[in-house]
């Protein structure tokens, strides 16, 4: 292995560490200074407001459907994706990548395009059958699922072609049938990749900002969730609240981040 | 944390090849049949609406909304800045995932997660957080806020993880017998690095900054707070895509969409081509 000599090293240590406190650790530490500015005040304010509240609400309630919905799709299309061939498998493998580089203001566009009432190809039927998707819960989990929809599938299909299917076989060949292989091998064997993509995605679904402004109409206390808070507590220079909120999301999402790091095998430690 | 999202070995590698038959049993079928037609509801459908709703108007109706100057002014300040952080991130993202696997000093550890944070925060929280030091009320006393280096900064942050996470297990499973033989027959410091060490990190390097672009292209939460959304100044696409939609003009709103639209597609496949290039060569 090459070794650098000590003032190289010393100085790629500095430049690294120094770009990332100022581009992250720095800002973090002011996002903390400002919430907490004036004691508590900020957090009392903020979660004395019953819109702030409901939009906590709403938030965690969408992102607990978004994450259900993702991980039986995600678990499902890793199996199919990893034990079966069939023809188009790697077009659909490489398309499931794909909301990870569309735009969320793409996203909503493309949800608003399809099922809106008025003018979108599915919506004004769905309507007519008292399915309104748009300005509703419906479009907004839709929405969170179509940005956080390739994280537990990417977790589980390298898990699973490691693991390969010897058990599985040796288990079908005793006789077992497809729902018990399923739930006494293969699920016990994947279960943490699946708790890793679970916490990506909800920590994904949680900060959803601009394809939930598109699909929500952002109605205050109605479908407003909470990024969509902070926009408007900024913008209507009730700022210390705006840093309440966005202090609490951060909280969240470092600690899906602590999780994920102390779950995951250190394979890069070595 | 984004290691497994982005990494080389995420995908299952080799079996499929076109023209293989199909080995779905009866339950898988109709699984896959479920799954396809939940991820059509969901993607194909949608984005297909996208490129039909740009297309009604025509070619030259296409042509004019994308060479409208507001937006032509959008579409070259996105690129513009994209390619910045992207050649920033080669920079910065090669020498943190150095650091992170070569060096060995105290707090290693909270900088590996530290790296994760952009990629987990709300990107509206994320334009907050930036305010607050590189604000008007910023204890640097630098104010980006509405200005374009307020947008390479938010970029410059949302992207830090892309790069970092594909070039760092790459770094990590490089045969150090080949380095040491390497030096034991009489190569320098530089030469390694040049001649080994870099050239096999070149398709990780060339996946993150495609994913690194195209993050970067789509960014919309970030710069709502930091850039202020000032036409032909701080103005980004997805701003302009959004002002489009709120202004009711669906048309050009999907003629700017399908634009982002292709590049992110057009990164899928350049991905693609590096995974299944480095699959077979390993």
């Amino acid at each position: 292995m090459v070794e650098l000599s000590t003032p190289v090293k010393w100085a790629l240590r500095l430049v690294v560490l120094g770009y990332v406190f100022l581009l992250v650790g720095w800002p973090m530490i002011t996002l903390a200074q400002n919430a907490f500015a004036d004691g508590l005040a900020s957090f009392q304010a903020a979660f004395s407001d019953p819109d702030v509240v409901h939009a906590m609400i709403v938030t965690i309630e969408i992102s607990l459907w978004a994450v259900a919905i993702n991980t039986v799709f995600g678990v499902g299309m890793a199996l199919l994706l990893v034990r079966y061939e069939f023809p188009g498998k790697r077009a659909l493998s490489a398309l499931i990548d794909l909301p990870m580089s569309v735009s969320p203001v793409v996203i909503g566009l493309a949800l608003l395009l399809v099922y809106n009432g008025r003018t979108g190809w599915f919506g004004p039927s769905l309507e007519s059958h008292g399915i309104v998707v748009i300005f509703n819960s419906p479009g907004m989990i839709m929405a969170t699922c179509f940005v956080s929809l390739p994280l537990v599938v990417r977790e589980v299909v390298p898990v699973l072609t490691e693991i390969g299917d010897d058990q599985e076989q040796a288990a079908t060949s005793l006789g077992a049938n497809a729902l018990q292989t399923l739930r006494r091998i293969t699920l016990p064997a994947i279960k943490w990749a699946v708790v890793y993509g679970v916490v990506l995605t909800l920590a994904r679904s949680l900060g959803e900002f601009g394809a939930l402004k598109i699909v929500s109409g952002n109605l205050t206390g109605q479908t407003q969730t909470a990024p969509l808070v902070v926009e408007q507590k900024y913008n209507n220079f009730a700022q210390g609240e705006a840093y309440a909120v966005s202090f609490i999301l951060v909280l969240i999402s470092v600690l899906c981040i602590v999780v994920v790091s102390m779950l995951r095998p250190k394979e890069n430690t070595s | 944390m984004t290691t497994a999202v982005l990494g080389q070995d995420t995908r299952p590698v080799g079996r499929g090849r076109p023209g293989v038959r199909s080995t779905l049993t009866g339950g898988s079928a109709l699984g896959l049949g479920i799954a396809m037609i939940w991820f059509s509801l969901l993607v194909l459908i949608p984005l297909a609406a996208i490129v039909a709703t740009a297309g009604k108007d025509g070619w030259s109706g296409y042509v004019d909304t994308l060479t409208n100057p507001q937006t032509w002014a959008a579409i070259k300040l996105t690129v513009g800045q994209s390619a910045l952080v992207t050649a920033v991130n080669v920079v910065m993202g090669t020498l943190i995932a150095w650091v992170l696997v070569r060096d060995r000093f105290w707090g290693r550890g909270l900088l590996d997660l530290v790296i994760d944070i952009p990629f987990a925060m709300p990107t509206i929280v994320a334009g907050l957080v930036l305010l607050g030091l590189y604000g008007p009320k910023g204890p640097l006393g630098i104010n980006v806020a509405n200005t374009r280096t307020s947008v390479t900064l938010a970029l410059a942050f949302v992207t830090l993880p892309f790069i970092v996470r594909t070039v760092q297990p790459v770094l990590a499973e490089l045969d150090a017998d080949v380095e040491e033989a390497a030096a034991s027959l009489g190569a320098g410091r530089l030469t390694i690095l040049r001649r080994l060490v870099l050239p096999s990190l070149v398709p990780a390097i060339a996946a993150g900054a495609a994913l690194s672009f195209a993050r970067a292209i789509s960014e919309y939460g970030s710069l709502v707070l930091l850039s202020g959304m000032l036409p032909y100044k701080t103005e980004v696409v997805s701003v302009r895509v959004l002002s489009f939609i709120e202004g009711g003009d669906q048309t050009s709103a999907a003629a700017l969409a399908t634009i982002m639209l292709f590049v992110a597609l057009f990164v899928i496949v350049v991905l693609d081509i590096i995974q299944r290039r480095v699959a077979r060569r390993g």
